[in-house]
């Protein structure tokens, strides 16, 4: 049934940003702390673990696999509502400390992924 | 009278006019995709880019924060763009996704959210100081901005910062999101961006939620999955770092 697999989902996002809330409090900051990807975690582990055991449906699957795919279409309503106004009209320093902060970002991702990565040709 | 029917109808059903809207926008940005650019710009790159510009103009003729949302009968667009759906989506992502590609990219994941909001805190310090600003509480508060918009105020509110620093500092963070929505798929094959490692990589160094899941929306959606499960980290590792051990650092080095 469709409806078990969009239920396993919420539950795993609320689970997750739940656990992510308390993290968050325990740590001592005023934020979650990795709430989705701790959801997703749950997620990967239960459906791996049904698979073996209780064998998803292809039903059931469609319930997880339908919000998979509304994946980018909510992206771009997200970004329809963005404060880009905001982002453009509030002064030169900021925009050059986001844009600073970015390119930086940029040029680091080729360094780190050169740590731990040798192995990527080996499969 | 019809068009005031019409606009009702919209208007009630927000979420479904949002839903007709989006569809509409991604048909005509997988068209101009084709034939504009023949493939070489992603369709949800171009439905993205688009996004944007309708929020600024959105912005623009309405005055409100919310870009295309605050425009009545489009409302829904707030809702489905909202943090909740956005959540939930990416939630869905990690469906299929590798369990052993996550463990072996884990610890490079991990070290690269710590890196990567040092980094983004010492460049937007940086700026910051180069625009004249020589108080710590103020440096540290737009070096947090340009970590992420929650980072900059969540920081800035811990240590007291003026309200138009903070605004300043939210200001570098949208800045950030929008940079990495529209620059990602423009540069991911020069720094390497197409394997689960790199993605992983990349979302915590980027830590953006919204901007990554923007950007690897436009890239390519299957390495979705590994780029948000490490952004999601960062603002709380930078709500934790940035208030404490990276405003010491500041007020020792100024």
């Amino acid at each position: 049934m469709v409806i078990y697999g969009v239920a396993l989902l919420s539950f795993c996002m609320l689970a997750g940003v739940f656990a992510g809330d308390l993290l968050g409090e325990l740590i001592g900051v005023q934020a979650n702390v990795g709430g989705v990807g701790i959801a997703m975690l749950l997620l990967i582990a239960l459906s791996n673990f049904s698979h073996h055991r209780l064998k998803l449906s292809p039903m059931t699957e469609t319930g997880v696999t339908f919000w998979s795919a509304m994946y980018i279409p909510i992206v771009v309503a997200m970004a329809a509502k963005q404060n880009v106004i905001a982002a453009v009209s509030s002064g030169w320093m900021a925009i050059v400390a986001g844009a600073a902060a970015v390119a930086a970002s940029f040029l680091m991702i080729p360094v780190l992924a050169r740590f731990g990565g040798g192995d990527r040709d080996a499969d | 009278m019809l068009t005031d029917a019409l606009v009702e109808v919209l208007a009630k059903n927000a979420l479904i006019t949002a839903f007709v809207f989006v569809g509409l926008l991604v048909w005509l940005s997988y068209a101009l995709s084709r034939t504009l650019t023949r493939g070489h710009l992603h369709g949800s790159a171009v439905a993205i880019a688009l996004g944007l510009l309708l929020a600024y103009i959105g912005g623009a003729v309405t005055g409100g924060t919310q870009g295309l949302a605050d425009v009545g009968v489009l409302a829904g667009l707030g809702v489905m763009g909202g943090a909740m759906f956005r959540d939930f989506a990416i939630v869905a992502t990690a469906f299929g996704a590798n369990l052993d590609e996550l463990r072996k990219a884990g610890a490079a994941g991990a070290a690269s959210i710590v890196i990567g909001v040092v980094l983004s805190f010492a460049v937007g310090a940086l700026v910051a100081v180069a625009s004249g600003y020589t108080d710590a509480v103020s440096i540290s508060t737009i070096g947090a901005g340009a970590a992420t918009y929650i980072v900059g105020p969540v920081t800035g509110t811990a240590l007291g910062a003026d309200s138009g620093v903070i605004a300043l500092s939210v200001a570098a963070g949208l800045t950030k999101s929008v940079l990495v929505m529209v620059g990602t798929p423009l540069v991911a094959s020069r720094i390497g961006l197409d394997n689960p490692h790199a993605a992983m990589i990349y979302g915590g160094l980027m830590g953006t939620t919204s901007g990554v899941a923007g950007g690897l929306a436009a890239t390519d959606p299957k390495l979705v999955p590994y780029g948000a499960m490490t952004a999601t980290f960062y603002t709380g590792v930078g709500c934790l770092l940035a208030p404490s051990v990276l405003f010491l650092a500041v007020r020792a080095l100024s």
